[in-house]
């Protein structure tokens, strides 16, 4: 074994939460590796050319929660990061009208005000309640959780932190925070609104990537963990990056670099290999093993803990909660090279609601009920579907005048009745065809390629078990200090010397790389 | 479709704004200047008749026989003591007794009131309307307002009105015929001048400015945008919201609520009236502690503020026009307050701004000092705090 072999640190997977804990390790000075299965980096967030010419954010398609520290720490603008504005999201009808919510309060207001004025005065007060929640659980989200059952000096510092925070806010913020915690956003919706168009569009983002309906509790915080995005509005960390969701994971990769990280692709990791109860590297498939200080491991909790590590290094109970660990995957994606725009007949011609979201979420009920099938291992026949065409952001997409469209839809159970198979992969597109033609009657003919991921895909390529966005369900029993087990929420795992930083860590889900970089913290903080 | 609203007399707005400069106000677009000096739309205002579209304003129609019942649980002010032909302007508070909203009720019969307010309000108004026997209708698109403000509003307004204004008082409201159109016309406005603000069907709205207009020719009309109105206010010592206090609902900190006490309006604060209202228990223990913080005003000395520019070889530079941004108020080096508004006041050739005070600093008389910039340099002008207004014409209420 040559000394080119030994390192401080390996992470285990270049998605962009293994980028940004290798990247912050390197910065700290220490010689670190990255190990990727795959022949790129970037994990789910990746952008990828299936038809020459038409680029893709092949999963992941929209920036949300990239921490604005990150983003400073490793310098990714000079590396390269550009996100761009998605200022709209518009709800077609199926009366033939619209519901259009802007990036301007006075005109989401006015839009909101013809369907429903209530709803317009409501959906002011709903977003600052929200917004102030969000402002007020974010914090915790940037801290280690602390483990309230336990009595060591450092988990108490963590809970006195909290604590103290939690302290500084009004008590009407901290009955909103309880009430979002448990509530369903069917429930939290229906209290502030009554216009069906736009519950069925604000609770979509409660049931993103979780295997449930809008009216299952719990719901409520997924919604709230997306408003967080929102807080950050005026720095841009919400939006379309520059060449896909790739272009985010080029410029962590292109930043870790710069610091002396060493990035292998093409070098799946069969184990992690341990020595004196300690991990001390890993040994890739092909045999080859690497040295190394620490471990981190950026894949999901499953893999992490039940493929890479040997069960006899791990105690049971530890074991049992991460076979547990729910990662049911329920979305699926369908990427869409056109020849033309997709005319919809709510606002037809080229317009603003090109530029930004499209979502077809006629009503709560219409998620609800495209949720009951898939509980039954079908794929719903009406599903929700989130639309975006990043050629109208971003020209570089697609050829002059073509373009693409990313539809993410719900729901697909990555435990389908009978498994995936390619015949029920294409009725799932068609599927996605025929619900964007009711609204846009041309997009058939205007189809020049399509790309159709199911979990089962998703799981293929991109390595996540079970096919969930968020490696595990954003579920109130899987947050914060549970996740992803009760008592090994800091980033360290009951194996010493191995560590795990990934979105199956808290605070969870999103291209967001708090996960990444608080693991590289603790990792720090134990270093000898 | 996605463009921000018009007024109803955006036809008439847009021709006559010379620099095309317009502003947001409530989710319309409104003139901001239609002159390319202010200071002749300011000078409208305050020596002869100026007429400016106030259309954005949100408006509410409270009806029914527990219409007064309503607004006297949202307001601190004593609405049974309101007659029919009555205005009264108030705040309204949250339960902690901070400030949600301005605006001016109107009564317009027994159980009828027309509610203006700067930010939409028929969320609130019904959550606190549950079990009363009232009907809330929002009429903001329905209606145009525009207010006729300066000296010679009476005269003019007379002019094209069936019934004399003559016995019109101060917050008063009336039904009249304006150029054989029916309008409501209370005598109220945002300038502390003489002045009216005229109510109207939407579709009358065209003909009613076309009379107001051809009959102030002769007494100098001019059509003013809200820039102008702005520096008025000013010196009138009317705040607006957002801008001079955060309301409750959109503030992200406790810090940066205010409470109706502190903005001065301890005389529509009607503790003494019985029974409860939304946020009375909370202005009550704030009036028995006396309150933290005053809403005051600021005169700068013009002879401490010289040598300031003078140093460097300039005369005063004022911003000519009112400035929305914060700016700190110090005592022996120490922050003590900070100015919401300032602006130059060319009726009482001073520069004057809206201060927000902590206790005991906001006692008339202090002495204080304003930050000034001076060549991209910060530093503080002297100056005393004064009551409000600065500055009350002996017309206005005549």
């Amino acid at each position: 074994m040559t000394s080119s072999n030994q390192y401080d640190a390996i992470v285990i997977g270049a998605g962009h939460n293994g980028l940004i804990a290798a990247a912050y390790l390197a910065r700290a000075g220490k010689k670190v590796a990255v190990l990727e299965r795959r022949d790129v980096v970037g994990g789910a967030a990746v952008t990828a050319e299936p038809f020459p010419g038409y680029r893709f954010s092949q999963f992941s398609y929209v920036v949300s929660l990239l921490r604005p520290e990150i983003i400073r720490d490793l310098e990714l603008p000079r590396h390269g990061l550009k996100i761009l504005p998605l200022p709209s999201t518009v709800t077609p009808m199926d009366n033939g009208d619209y519901l259009a919510a802007w990036d301007d309060h006075d005109l989401t207001r006015q839009e909101l005000y013809r369907h429903s004025p209530r709803d317009a005065e409501a959906s002011d007060e709903y977003g600052r309640v929200m917004a102030r929640a969000a402002k007020a659980i974010k914090p915790i989200l940037g801290l280690v959780p602390p483990d309230p059952s336990s009595l060591s000096l450092r988990d108490m510092m963590r809970m006195l932190k909290v604590g103290q925070y939690a302290k500084s806010l009004s008590e009407k913020e901290l009955y909103q925070i309880a009430k979002l915690l448990t509530m369903s956003a069917a429930d939290l919706l229906n209290d502030w609104f009554e216009f069906d168009p736009l519950k069925g569009t604000k609770s979509a983002s409660g049931i993103i990537g979780t295997f449930l309906g809008p009216s299952s509790p719990g719901t409520a915080y997924v919604l709230l963990h997306h408003y967080m995005g929102e807080i950050d509005g005026a720095f841009r960390a919400w939006g379309f990056c520059k060449n896909g969701n790739g272009g985010v994971s080029a410029a962590i990769a292109s930043s870790a670099h710069a610091l002396g990280v060493e990035i292998r692709t093409n070098a799946p990791v069969q184990q992690v290999i341990v020595k004196g109860g300690r991990a001390a590297g890993v040994a890739l498939a092909n045999g080859d093993e690497l040295q190394a200080k620490v471990v981190i491991s950026a894949a999901d909790p499953k893999r992490s803990f039940l493929q890479f590590v040997e069960e006899k290094h791990l105690p049971g109970e530890f074991v049992q909660q991460i076979r547990n660990f729910r990662v049911r995957g329920s979305s699926g994606k369908v990427n869409i090279a056109l020849s033309e725009l997709p005319d919809f007949s709510c606002l037809p011609g080229e317009g603003p609601l090109h530029r930004g979201a499209i979502s077809i979420s006629p009503s709560m009920e219409y998620i609800e009920r495209a949720y009951d099938e898939a509980k039954y291992g079908q794929f719903a026949k009406n599903p929700y579907i989130d639309m975006i065409i990043p050629s109208m952001i971003d020209r570089d997409m697609a050829p002059p005048g073509h373009h693409v469209m990313s539809c993410f839809v719900q729901y697909a159970p990555y435990d389908i009745e009978g498994g995936w198979d390619d015949a029920k992969r294409e009725a799932f597109g068609e599927t996605v065809i025929s619900t964007i033609e009711r609204y846009a009657p041309n997009i058939r003919r205007a189809i020049v390629g399509k790309q159709v991921i199911t979990p089962k895909d998703i799981e293929a390529i991109a390595g996540i078990t079970g096919g969930n966005i968020f490696h595990g369900e954003l579920l109130l029993h899987q947050l914060f200090f549970l996740r992803p087990a009760p008592q090994w929420a800091d980033f360290r795992t009951p194996l010493p010397g191995y560590y795990f930083g990934a979105s199956g860590a808290h605070p969870g889900g999103g291209v967001m790389g708090a996960a990444g970089k608080l693991a590289a913290m603790e990792v720090l903080k134990d270093w000898k | 479709m996605f463009q921000l609203k018009h007024t109803p007399f955006h036809e008439r707005t847009a021709k006559l704004s010379l620099p095309q400069n317009w502003r947001r106000w409530a989710g319309h677009v409104v003139v901001g200047s239609y002159d390319l000096h202010v200071e002749r739309e300011y000078w409208a205002i305050r020596d002869a008749v100026a007429l400016i579209d106030v259309s954005p304003l949100m408006k509410y129609m409270l009806e029914g026989p527990d219409a007064a019942r309503l607004l006297d649980k949202l307001t601190p002010r004593d609405i049974g003591k309101m007659a029919v032909g009555q205005v009264g302007y108030t705040g309204w508070c949250d339960d902690e007794g901070k400030l949600l909203d301005d605006g001016t009720i109107s009564r317009l019969g027994e159980q009828t009131f027309r509610l203006t307010s700067a930010e939409p309000s028929l969320r609130w108004l019904s959550m606190n309307a549950v079990g009363m026997d009232v009907t809330i209708t929002e009429v903001t698109e329905k209606m145009g307002a525009l207010s006729l403000q300066g000296p010679k509003a009476r005269t003019v307004l007379n002019l094209v009105c069936k019934k004399s204004l003559d016995k019109l008082k101060y917050f008063r409201v009336m039904e009249n015929t304006l150029a054989g159109r029916k309008v409501t016309i209370s005598r109220t406005g945002y300038t502390g001048d003489l002045g009216y603000e005229i109510w109207m069907e939407s579709a009358d709205a065209l003909h009613v400015w076309d009379a107001l207009m051809e009959a102030g020719h002769d007494y100098g009309i001019v059509p003013c945008g809200i820039l102008a109105m702005d520096m008025a206010r000013v010196e009138a010592g009317l705040f607006m919201i957002d801008v001079d206090y955060t309301a409750a609902n959109h503030a992200w900190i406790e810090g940066q609520k205010s409470s109706p006490l502190e903005m001065g309006l301890d005389w529509a604060v009607h503790l003494d009236k019985p029974g409860y209202f939304v946020g009375r228990r909370a202005l009550e223990r704030e009036q028995r502690a006396g309150c933290a913080w005053k809403l005051m005003g600021f005169e700068v000395d013009w002879e401490g503020m010289e040598p300031l520019f003078a140093q460097v070889g300039l005369p005063p530079q004022i911003p000519a026009m009112a400035v929305r941004g914060s700016l700190p108020v110090m005592h022996d080096g120490k922050q003590v307050g900070y100015a919401s508004t300032s602006t130059w006041s060319p009726v009482l050739k001073k520069y004057i701004a809206l201060v927000h005070l902590q206790r005991p600093h906001y006692e008339p008389g202090t002495r204080l000092t304003i930050e000034i910039t001076v060549e991209h340099k910060r530093l503080h002008a002297p100056g005393k705090v004064v009551k409000l207004p600065f500055y009350e014409p002996e017309w206005k209420k005549k």
